[in-house]
């Protein structure tokens, strides 16, 4: 039992990472970056390279792709989001600019990567097993844990004490009247990408160590849980995200030690559609869920 | 009286954007909402065509109690509206628009067109020439093809009134309708509004511009801070201490 | 191909050589030489026209779902079954592929269409995905190996005619009250809703409209290639749709048409072009759809179909003026 919590928080640490990403955003410009599970999985990719190809070692490797995250996060922002402000419909055209962009980069990793999974090089990932309480954790999972919740301690001191962070929460809390008081939008958008970005390629390196298994359709199969989760916790919520992210990740375990793991995507699902019936401004949102 | 408020009340957090608002339109009416910028006027316009729930208080049309319907059922019902920020539809034509605003009127359905009935053909043509005959009252019928984003302000709140009135509903919410409009445009949005009044529709009427309200209007409620102040005809408007002192910050 | 010389015929005079003649400009032969050789890329063309058209639906009230490739899977195996295990009709199991997913879009569409147009969007995502991972996992249907051997029903013939009657649908939509209604929610639904259009109502008929159809191709596609298999109808089936429908245009119903046929003859030209150059075709495809869908969406947001509209309007205004 204590084994599947630990792996429930484990994965969960993962998918709240993710979809963090998918908040922040959301909160500032009020639009989904439907490219956020690309960089997920290129910056999975960018480590492996790093590591393998450049010999670097993961401890290095992993700030080092997280940094290019980010700044693929300033090219989605300035090639897909930016040029498409000023437009009337400008929900879906986000959405369908962004779904391009992944399109593009999904292109880019199998042509670079190859459509078959790849792997970290043997000794990268440390595989020593520690005993808690009658559960057989790995040093990994961890450390991943720790790295996860450091990464959202770090967010949440970013958003609550610095200046930028008061800025992106001006900026979320209403767009015009942030920039009537001097804030310079454009460039809190950019780094609101950049930090969202960074967080969705740091869960892409952590789960591509987690599982060992990088291929360029893996962001597919992430995204979903990611929607899931900020849809459950409520789009624009950062506590929504931690929370509903640990709380997916542990129902995804519970649900596959019961009744196998072919219902491993069915959960997320369930709970996506539960909540749009029931809550659709889910636990944390505020209640903007309604067109009129 | 034809629409009733009684005691309406809308937060956003924890600012009180209408305070128990309480007045009623008579049937027929022109009826003045006026205040100054942030009264809740516009607000109130949102509350009574459905876009937004009141959180306390409610909103009668002829009897009925409109204040949970959505946009769509209060619509169908007879109520109308302009916005303050011009809501055309920007891609489509002035006429185009303006045929869209007849959807409540229309009685052609898709199974005739799909048929090829005459029907269709015919139900859309006196849909069309409906809206041209909306487009010359508000003497815009030579811009009929014209893309609404092109053209100029004043030309836009005419073809959102047209809109607006091309649903023939009972109750006309006309949200700061001659804004932007110079002097001899206002005068003729002013008669065009008084034409429509006559001709049974009952005008809701918010505006800025205090002289044409103390012109056309037969009755006027005044906002401050999301309350009313002050009710009655525009004699007494004038001359009451509450609205100046609202309009000029003094104390009565 | 016409080629060689005149070849003296059995009566022993030479026929007319028809090669120079002008007034023929068509040799009947080189039309059925032509049609063999390029019939299966126009019966795909066919599909993913309707494709397209069903992804037009609602986009056409400003809508985004990206659930066509789940519907059109439902189409393809409710069909595939009825024909290899109950041997009906063509017609009564096309209509079975149509109306199944139809079924299926309005519990889909009912609790989210109600929402912001973000949520269908995700909503859609979550069902394709669903439906896919149902199948992979549902061995009555061989799961991720799918069902081949499905005899061969649809030709050229029911494509275009599918093709043909959904055209005139759409076209005869446009103009009607539900099709002024229509245009009025994707330019604005608020300002629509304040004007009695029940929003929800007309995009959900559009929904379950487009789930129809793309039922409708997913069941001609499987009778036309003999088979059905879940890698058909992943998510990046569903990015193909919307690309055809985004690039072609959205204004008029011949928009997503023209992208579909445009975008079904490329990667023909394609596989040429990729094997010489050394780029796998499969990336290199992968890549041309986002970046044209990205060029279109921030340059050409109304589609190429409307690069004929603003030429058209430019002579006509010139056509006046002189």
């Amino acid at each position: 039992m204590t084994q599947q919590v630990v792996n429930g928080v484990f994965l969960g640490s993962i998918y709240a990472l993710f979809a963090l990403g998918y908040t922040l955003v959301f909160g500032v410009l009020d639009m989904l970056n439907l490219a956020h599970q690309a960089v997920f999985m290129l910056c999975a990719f960018v480590a492996l390279s790093l590591v393998a190809g450049l010999h670097l070692h993961i401890l290095l490797a992993f700030p080092v792709a997280v940094v290019v995250a980010g700044l693929l996060g300033l090219l989605i922002e300035r090639i897909a989001f930016r040029p498409l402000r000023r437009r009337a419909n400008s929900n879906i055209s986000g959405l369908i600019s962004s779904l391009a962009l992944a399109t593009l980069f999904e292109s880019i990793a199998l042509g670079v990567w190859g459509p078959e999974v790849s792997r970290f090089p043997f000794g990268t990932i440390p595989s020593r097993q520690l005993r808690i309480g009658g559960a057989v954790v790995q040093e990994l999972q961890l450390v991943i844990i720790c790295v996860s919740i450091l990464m959202m301690v770090a967010l949440t001191v970013l958003l609550r004490k610095t200046p930028l962070g008061r800025q992106i929460r001006a900026v979320a809390e209403s767009g015009l009247s942030a920039r009537v008081l001097g804030v310079h939008v454009d460039r809190v958008v950019a780094a609101s990408f950049f930090i969202s970005s960074a967080l969705g390629g740091a869960a892409g390196v952590l789960f591509g160590l987690a599982f060992n298994s990088i291929s360029p359709d893996v962001g597919r199969s992430v995204e979903l849980k990611g929607l899931a989760v900020i849809i459950v916790g409520g789009m624009g919520s950062m506590p929504g995200a931690v929370a509903a992210g640990f709380a997916l990740g542990l129902l995804e375990v519970f649900t596959v030690a019961r009744f196998g793991s072919s219902y491993r995507d069915a959960v997320s699902f369930a709970a996506l559609f539960l909540v749009l019936i029931a809550r659709p401004r889910g636990i944390f949102g505020k209640a903007q869920g309604r067109v009129a | 009286m034809l629409l009733e408020l009684e005691r309406v009340s809308r937060s956003f957090g924890g600012v009180h954007a209408v305070d128990r608002c309480s007045f009623a339109v008579r049937q027929g009416d022109i009826h003045g909402l006026i205040g100054p910028n942030g009264a809740g006027k516009t607000t109130l316009l949102n509350l009574v065509s459905g876009l937004i729930q009141p959180t306390g208080g409610s909103i009668v049309l002829a009897g009925r109690r409109i204040d949970r319907l959505p946009p769509h059922r209060i619509a169908a019902l007879g109520v109308a509206r302009t916005y303050q920020n011009i809501r055309l539809f920007p891609d489509l034509s002035a006429i185009s628009n303006v045929i869209a605003g007849e959807h409540l009127r229309r009685r052609d359905t898709v199974l005739e067109s799909l048929l090829l009935l005459p029907s269709a053909r015919r139900e859309q043509e006196t849909a069309r020439e409906r809206a041209r005959a909306l487009l010359a009252r508000v003497g815009l019928l030579e811009r009929a093809e014209e893309r609404a984003a092109n053209l100029s302000y004043g030309e836009q709140r005419r073809v959102e009134i047209a809109r607006a009135l091309a649903a023939d509903p009972a109750v006309l919410l006309l949200d700061e309708p001659t804004a932007g409009m110079n002097p001899a445009e206002v005068s003729a949005v002013g008669r065009l509004i008084a034409e429509v009044a006559s001709q049974g529709h009952t005008v809701l009427l918010v505006e800025h511009n205090v002289k044409l309200v103390m012109s056309i209007c037969r009755t006027i409620t005044v906002l401050d801070f999301g309350e009313v102040i002050a009710e009655g005809p525009p004699a007494a408007i004038a001359t009451s201490p509450a609205v100046i002192a609202a309009y000029l910050g003094a104390k009565p | 191909m016409a080629g060689g010389e005149p070849r003296p015929t059995e009566t022993g005079s030479t026929p007319v050589d028809h090669r120079y003649d002008a007034s023929l400009s068509v040799n009947l032969q080189d039309l059925r030489d032509f049609f063999l050789t390029y019939q299966s890329v126009i019966g795909f063309a066919g599909i993913n026209g309707l494709l397209a058209l069903s992804v037009y639906a609602t986009l056409s009230c400003g809508q985004l779902s990206l659930a066509n490739a789940g519907f059109m899977a439902i189409g393809a195996y409710a069909s595939a079954l009825l024909t290899v295990h109950a041997s009906l009709p063509f017609a009564v199991v096309l209509l079975a592929g149509t109306v199944a997913p139809a079924l299926l879009a309005v519990p889909l569409g009912l609790p989210v269409l109600r929402l912001r147009g973000v949520f269908l969007a995700i909503a859609t995502i979550g069902f394709g995905e669903v439906v896919r991972l149902g199948f992979v996992n549902w061995e009555y249907t061989n799961g991720a190996l799918g069902l081949v051997g499905i005899p061969q029903r649809a030709g050229l013939g029911s494509i275009l005619a599918a093709l043909a009657v959904t055209l005139f649908l759409f076209l005869r939509l446009r103009g009607t009250r539900t099709g002024c209604a229509l245009e009025a929610i994707r330019e604005d639904e608020a300002a629509a809703r304040t004007m009695g259009i029940d929003s929800t109502a007309h995009k959900l008929a559009m929904l379950t409209l487009g789930a129809a159809v793309a039922g409708l191709a997913g069941a001609l596609e499987a009778h036309f290639t003999f088979m059905v298999s879940p890698g058909g109808y992943t998510f990046g089936r569903a990015v193909d749709m919307l690309v055809f429908a985004v690039v072609g245009g959205t204004a008029h119903p011949l928009g997503p048409l023209v992208g579909a046929a445009f975008l079904t003859a490329l990667p023909e030209i394609l596989r040429a072009a990729g094997s010489s150059i050394g780029i796998p075709p499969g990336p290199l495809r992968l890549f041309l759809n986002g970046a044209i869908l990205l060029a279109v969406i921030l340059f050409l947001p109304e589609g190429i179909a409307s690069l004929w509209r603003r030429y058209g309007r430019r002579r006509v205004r010139e056509g006046h003026a002189a």
